[in-house]
């Protein structure tokens, strides 16, 4: 579904990324793991179209869009939950949810239409598949921090994506919410049948979850394989033992 | 929760106030029907500018452009084109509309302040433009004794179709809010990266907010040629559109309505001291003022304080 070749970014100097490789299977659960500054974040960024690339190639669904606008990558199928809860603080969390679905239905530019009544069942169905709608009608802002990660991945579900991207889903949260979310992440994905890229830091999060793991550090990848192989990787282990961090 | 379009309450007020105005002209001396009127004209300004500001996150610094090239319009097709009046008042707003077209597709390149001070400079472009051109602007005296419609020519009948004009603006501003173009142009205020990731096209959707607000910024215009029957270059200096801005901050700028208390607020004060060396002091004790008392403004006050739905206060 998704494919990343030999992806470069460099900012003045440094290369961020440099020589990413990435193979995501339609259905699968692809992490990518590696220390602090290994290019994570802008490995995503780079693949939803924040930053453009500086070389490679990102194919999705056959097609090139590296360097796309962000908002033509989202309409092709990708979307994005941020690590940093990214959400719309004074709308409710109905409305937050609702102007990602409006979006896709491309009804945006609707104007003569109150808003409340259009795509509410669509909407409704989100926010109830993440455990959002006894909240619906609160401001987003006030939402604890678990639930605006959680709300900000249900943003990301507006779009009815192919790939939902996720940045860190349970960086800040405690283990109890930490479970509860990647089991609402697995279950997600499989009743809408959404293909899942995402990075973390907890490894038992990762081992337990991923179907596929990507490792990379200083910007390149080191290894792309099944949970198994990468843990008795002698690469992986350097770059994890040894490295600055775990 | 799902009940009515606007909140029971507030349709019990707007339904009094509505009332108000409608029965005032047949009491009230000229003079405050007049200032009524030209309250009218400048909440709708004022509005059309939070349409933007308030809703958009848009920092539209020189609004008053809009107003200033929807009047001038107006009065340039009646008195150099000797064309009918009414059909100069339709012109009026597309010209408006057209000018944020223009003006608003360079700005939306840049970001919030960068956006502003390229308004200011387009905008002031526009306004020496108007200033300087004296065979076709008049210059620095502008336009007056402009010939407008016999219907008008009463300050009864001036307030009556400027009541009128404004409360149907207003409505569809309203309406507009309310749409799913509203919400997601609040989305875009809130954060514009994360409405590009769900596939907004925010710059597009920016500029269509600024024609729109052009526009109506454009029928204040040509009602204040209907209501005053001259336009002079003032009208879109940006001092003017200051004046606006703080208008909507005093409302308060995350209400609809508040501009409208802004606008009534502020146009009554300068009848009441004059708009002479002290006007601008008078406006930044009053800037100063809100910032430390009344961030949110009159309404945002009211609301966090009298609207259940928002006891859980968000700031920025």
């Amino acid at each position: 579904m998704l494919r990343v070749e030999n992806l470069a970014k460099s900012f003045d100097d440094f290369k961020a990324v440099n020589g990413a490789n990435l193979d995501v299977p339609a259905g699968s659960l692809v992490a990518v793991i590696g220390p602090n500054g290994a290019g994570k974040t802008t490995l995503f960024k780079l693949i939803t179209g924040q930053i453009k690339p500086s070389g490679g190639k990102i194919i999705f669904d056959g097609q090139e869009i590296g360097g796309l606008a962000p908002h033509l990558i989202n309409r092709r199928g990708i979307a994005m939950a941020f690590q940093i809860a990214n959400i719309f603080p004074r709308l409710t969390v109905f409305e937050n949810v609702q102007v990602a679905v409006l979006a896709h239905a491309r009804k945006s530019d609707s104007l003569f239409q109150p808003a409340r009544s259009i795509l509410v069942s669509e909407t409704n169905d989100i926010l109830r598949d993440t455990g959002l709608l006894t909240q619906a009608w609160r401001l987003a802002g006030a939402l604890s921090h678990g639930d605006q990660k959680i709300l900000e991945i249900a943003i990301a579900l507006g779009s009815q994506p192919k790939l939902l991207i996720l940045d860190e889903p349970t960086a800040g949260m405690s283990p109890e919410e930490t479970t509860t979310t990647m089991e609402l992440v697995k279950q997600l994905a499989a009743a809408r049948g959404i293909t899942i890229l995402f990075c973390e830091h907890d490894m038992q999060v990762v081992f337990s979850v991923a179907t596929s793991i990507m490792v990379m550090r200083q910007g390149q990848t080191i290894i792309q394989d099944v949970p198994e192989n990468v843990r008795a990787n002698k690469q992986v282990q350097d770059a994890y033992l040894g490295g600055n961090d775990a | 929760m799902f009940t009515g379009f606007i909140p029971t309450r507030w349709l019990a007020i707007a339904v009094i106030a509505i009332a108000t105005l409608v029965i005032v002209p047949l009491f009230a001396p000229t003079y405050y029907v007049y200032i009524l009127a030209l309250i009218f004209v400048t909440a709708l300004l004022a509005m059309s500018l939070n349409f933007v500001l308030g809703y958009g996150g848009i920092y539209q610094f020189h609004h008053a452009v809009f107003y200033g090239v929807g009047a001038y319009t107006a009065a340039i097709i009646i008195t150099r084109f000797k064309q009918d009046a009414w059909l100069a008042f339709l012109v009026g707003p597309f010209v408006a509309a057209l000018t944020g077209l223009i003006i608003g597709w360079f700005c939306v390149r840049l970001t919030r302040l960068y956006f502003g001070m390229l308004q200011i400079s387009l905008g002031s472009l526009i306004w020496i433009v108007v200033l300087r051109w004296y065979n076709f602007t008049g210059g620095d005296n502008g336009i007056s004794d402009i010939p407008i419609p016999p219907a008008l020519k009463s300050e009864t009948s001036a307030y009556y179709f400027t009541f009128a004009l404004v409360a149907i603006c207003v409505s569809v501003l309203y309406l507009i809010v309310k749409s799913p173009f509203g919400a997601t142009l609040q989305a875009i205020r809130d954060n514009a990266p994360r409405c590009e990731a769900i596939g907004i096209d925010v710059r597009r959707h920016q500029l269509i907010a600024i024609v729109i607000a052009a526009f109506f910024g454009g029928v204040a215009g040509v009602l204040f040629v209907a209501l005053e029957r001259s336009v002079f270059p003032g009208m879109l200096f940006w001092s003017f559109s200051l004046e606006l801005f703080i208008m909507c901050l005093l409302g308060g700028w995350f209400t609809f309505a508040g501009p409208m208390i802004g606008a009534a607020a502020i146009i009554a004060l300068s009848r009441f001291a004059g708009r002479n060396e002290y006007w601008t002091t008078l406006l930044g004790v009053i800037l100063i003022l809100l910032i430390f008392f009344l961030p949110e403004g009159v309404m945002g006050f009211i609301q966090a304080r009298f609207n259940p739905l928002k006891e859980e206060h968000v700031t920025r």
